[in-house]
């Protein structure tokens, strides 16, 4: 059960920004090579990825590769140069239906088999960015068993929806909808960035509603926000208490044959024993809330 | 890879490099290299720089680094992007860039 609570954003054509990053340890690194890098620097920065994505400190954390659309000069050779690199995630942004997914899997697929890398080991997410592509979340959501994930982008979203950014109303039911497909498909869903640094109170509010609605994390623009993401996620002193009396005495159950277990008369089964499980785990990963 | 034209690539920012090439005025392969951690990491970045145009097949031409502290990865695709650039490459050879 791999931790995403945190995806970093970095602009791929930022050489000070891809030799360092890694210091700030979020659960996932991910290298944009689309909205973040200008047209004439696309060629560099998908060189200075391919790059970067070979350091040494790179094979110790999660790393993404947001291509550019197939459909643009760029996606292509952006994709040869992610997969080729080792990239553990490719994230497709504007997906709009399950058959782009199936077209980058058959182009993932093509490129891991042309550079001997082993076939399925290159992971996929997708961004959905549009209304079309939140009424078809589901179906994109089970497009490939490569989906780690699929994600909100709320820029594009907004727009395509003739709204703006507010106080969260405008992504209610996209937020539910990829939520929902991502359960049904027991993959995991990112949430949109937070885009204005100094206000730190809605960012929290907005942790705080994407935690409670079961967002697995949030996509992240700037090191700042990922200690106060990581706290957010983290459980309570009271919390990890709990967790992990239910650990143990599932434990002990198990070892007794039993195939339900109560601890203080209240009954503990399969999901009650995961949730404490990832209760604990993320208490390892970041102690308890401060 | 034959540098055609000149082309830059880079940036002058901490932690990054400019590196221009050019066809050259001779017929050779000159690299002039400058640095504000010359005297530390001269030899690595030269050595990082000469490898990287030898794997490309960059025989001939100027080319010119001003280093800001960069990583090696960072050098290795400064002027692995400029040689395409100059180059006018319209594929790239993956295996040379590994």
């Amino acid at each position: 059960m791999k931790l995403r609570r945190s995806m970093l954003f970095l602009p791929g054509a930022n050489a000070a920004m891809l030799s360092t990053a890694f210091v700030y340890k979020p659960d996932s690194i991910m290298f944009d090579l689309e909205d973040a890098v200008s047209l004439r620097e696309k060629d560099s920065a998908r060189i200075l990825v391919f790059n970067a994505l070979q350091l040494p400190v790179y094979r110790e954390i999660e790393t993404v590769v947001r291509i550019n659309p197939l459909n643009t000069p760029f996606g292509h050779l952006d994709l040869e140069a992610a997969v080729r690199a080792g990239v553990d995630v490719v994230r497709l942004p504007k997906t709009d239906s399950a058959e782009d997914v199936e077209v980058l899997e058959r182009e993932v697929e093509r490129i891991e088999r042309a550079c001997g890398r082993e076939i399925g080991s290159t992971k996929l997410m997708a961004a959905i960015e549009s209304a079309s592509g939140v009424i078809n979340a589901l179906a994109i959501a089970k497009a490939s068993p490569r989906l780690i994930g699929i994600a909100l982008a709320g820029f594009d979203y907004v727009m395509d929806m003739q709204t703006e950014r507010g106080d969260g109303t405008e992504l209610f039911y996209a937020r539910c909808a990829v939520l929902h497909a991502a359960r049904a498909a027991k993959i995991d869903a990112f949430d949109v960035v937070w885009s204005d640094l100094n206000d730190e109170a809605g960012f929290l509010k907005e942790v705080d509603l994407i935690k409670r609605l079961g967002f697995n994390g949030k996509s992240l623009i700037n090191p700042r926000q990922i200690e106060l993401l990581h706290n957010a996620y983290a459980p309570t002193e009271e919390e990890v208490e709990y967790a992990g009396r239910v650990v143990t005495a599932a434990a002990e159950g198990e070892r007794k044959g039993l195939g339900v277990v109560s601890l203080n008369g209240k009954m503990i089964d399969g999901p009650v024993i995961d949730h404490a499980r990832r209760v604990l785990q993320r208490a390892e990963a970041s102690g308890t809330r401060k | 890879m034959k540098i055609v034209k000149e082309a830059l690539a880079g940036t002058l920012e901490s932690s990054d490099l400019l590196v221009k090439v050019s066809p050259g005025p001779g017929t050779g392969l000159e690299v002039v290299i400058s640095s504000e951690v010359m005297q530390q990491f001269g030899l690595q970045i030269d050595h990082v720089v000469r490898d990287t145009l030898a794997r490309l097949g960059v025989t001939a031409g100027l080319v010119v680094v001003e280093d800001k502290g960069a990583l090696d990865c960072a050098i290795r695709a400064r002027v692995q992007t400029a040689v395409m650039r100059g180059a006018e490459a319209q594929t790239i050879d993956w295996s040379a860039l590994s």
